[in-house]
């Protein structure tokens, strides 16, 4: 078989193995009640520990897309237009895709590499023979909690993304700040802000399914963790952003006003 | 009680089981021995579910294994009782939690009545005051018999052991043989051990079936496996290698 029919052929069966995985995780949900302690552990480590990177990533991406927006609409003299830029980019795109990059190297890789230290070391076929199934007992925790942290991250750095480019563009470039934030009000709809938290529910849900996916199905020995560490941190990374894309065109003529 | 017909399987083109069949009665003991790689661990984890086979059938109780899919094995597999070569302990939790996982999935008994359990169960395999302790912070002894302690904890019918004197010393590997006999006399349960020792060959077996060539070499009683003239099993129980694999 030529090499590219065979890459073809195991995207395939990847992508028929993580929908498999995703209904038994639903199916698991609905079914079998989850555990409220590995839950809130979860969602500890993944929300609370996230903080510092969210953050930083939100207030530098807003700051330089204030200053670098400012140095095009001075051109133009639209300066009051900044902030308006920086809120609706960030809120229906960079903020969720940003975050979503970000947790996903810090979250998807730790969940690739556990689980799979776990199925390489046995733990795995351990937990099968104690009755329990590694969907419910593993997946289900992270999957419910990356699902309800991702939008508060999200909403936490677009947040903080409009905040200091308030501070870049009214502070340091001298724009007039009560009109900069009427424009960003005027541009910024409700539906610009709820598109971008349905995506980072969805980015969520990609990041702890393909992360448990990855470490599920890792191959053995330390080489197979490495490797699907790895192998989760770009998958993850590539189908937010071609995911992202379809988002924002199926959301934009769903939620058009 | 489990009965295993013409089990055949192979990984990538490297055949490992080539049709393997026999049967255990309830409260049996019996032991598995062949030689290192010969499929002994490959085996048991066809008898639990773990691994599916590329063709034969595995029966428990009379209730088909093969083919079932994962949410009902898990329902069979309560039946069992396994403890893994590499230990396979849970390293993100303390002993205690390891061995009252179960109970405390099913959540059956209180808090209390698991404490208590869990206390009496580390006392009998003599690991006494490591409830708080990690698994890495123990020697692989200990890893053993938290492990076993895991498996007996919740009373299954059927206990596997893969393996579960490799790596302890003589006393201790003496003390566990006791524990595997006192567990299948008291409570009547089916044992099966893999192993490569020959003192707990005598020991637990009662029957012993020895692998070879991806079948069943030999079956009979340990005095018939100790006094066979055949080549094979007269080096495997002697530990005699083979005069052609030491040509180098
Ligand atoms: N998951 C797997 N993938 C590929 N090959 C495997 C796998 N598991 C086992 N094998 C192969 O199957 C053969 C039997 O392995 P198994 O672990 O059952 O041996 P064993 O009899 O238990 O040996 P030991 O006494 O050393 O534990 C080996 O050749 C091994 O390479
Ligand atoms: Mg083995």
């Amino acid at each position: 078989m030529p090499q590219f029919i065979r890459t073809f052929n195991s995207g395939l069966v990847q992508l028929g193995e993580l929908t498999l995985l995703v209904l038994e995780a639903f199916r698991s949900i609905l079914k079998h009640r989850p555990d409220g302690k590995d839950f809130l552990y979860q969602l500890y480590f993944i929300g609370v520990k996230s903080q510092s990177v969210v953050l930083i990533t939100g207030a530098f991406t807003g700051m330089v897309l204030a200053a670098q927006a400012y140095f095009q609409f001075h051109k133009v003299k639209m300066d009051t237009g900044t902030l308006a830029l920086v809120s609706v980019s960030m809120c229906s795109e960079l903020g969720p895709v940003l975050t979503a990059l970000m947790v996903a190297g810090r979250v998807g890789a730790a969940m690739a590499a556990e689980l799979g230290t776990m199925r390489v070391t046995e733990q795995i076929d351990a937990l099968r023979t104690l009755a329990t199934h590694p969907v419910d007992y593993l997946v289900v925790p992270r999957l419910m909690a990356t699902v309800i942290a991702l939008p508060l991250l999200t909403g936490e750095a677009i947040l903080i993304g409009i905040i200091s480019s308030y501070a870049v563009g009214v502070g340091l470039m001298n724009i007039d700040g009560a009109y900069a934030l009427k424009n960003l009000l005027y541009y910024s709809s409700a539906e610009t802000v709820f598109q971008g938290l349905i995506k980072a529910t969805i980015f969520g849900g990609l990041i702890s399914i393909i992360g448990c996916y990855k470490g599920l199905n890792c191959r053995d020995g330390a080489e197979g963790v490495g490797r699907a560490t790895t192998e989760a941190v770009v998958m993850i990374s590539i189908s937010i952003l071609i995911i992202n894309f379809f988002l924002t065109l199926f959301l934009s003529r769903v939620l058009a006003p | 009680m489990i009965e295993v017909t013409n089990l055949k399987k192979s990984f990538e083109e490297h055949p490992v089981l080539e049709g393997v069949s026999f049967s255990i009665a309830k409260g049996d003991s019996v032991v598995i021995i062949g030689r290192s790689g010969c499929g002994k661990s490959v085996l048991i984890k066809h008898m639990i579910g773990l691994l599916m086979p590329d063709s034969g059938e595995v029966r428990i109780g009379g209730e088909l294994l093969t083919g079932k899919n994962e949410r009902e094995l898990l329902r069979i597999r309560r039946r069992f009782g396994m403890l893994f070569q590499s230990a396979a302990l849970f390293d993100s939790l303390t002993v205690e939690d390891n061995v009252a996982f179960l109970l405390r999935r099913e959540g059956k008994m209180t808090q209390g009545q698991i404490q208590k359990r869990v206390d009496e169960v580390l006392e009998v395999v003599e690991l006494p005051r490591t409830q708080k302790k990690k698994p890495s912070e123990l020697s692989g002894g200990m890893k053993k018999r938290v492990g076993l302690a895991r498996a007996i904890v919740y009373k299954p019918e059927i206990l596997l052991y893969d393996e579960p004197t490799t790596g302890l010393d003589p006393v201790v590997s003496d003390s566990i043989d006791q524990l595997i006999v006192r567990v299948s006399e008291q409570l009547h349960v089916t044992s099966v051990v893999v192993t490569h020792d020959i003192r707990s060959m005598r020991r637990v077996g009662k029957r012993i079936i020895m692998l070879a060539q991806g079948l069943v070499y030999v079956e009979g009683s340990p005095e018939e496996i100790f006094s066979s003239r055949d080549p094979l099993v007269h080096r495997f129980v002697n530990g005699i290698s083979d005069p052609k694999e030491n040509s180098f």
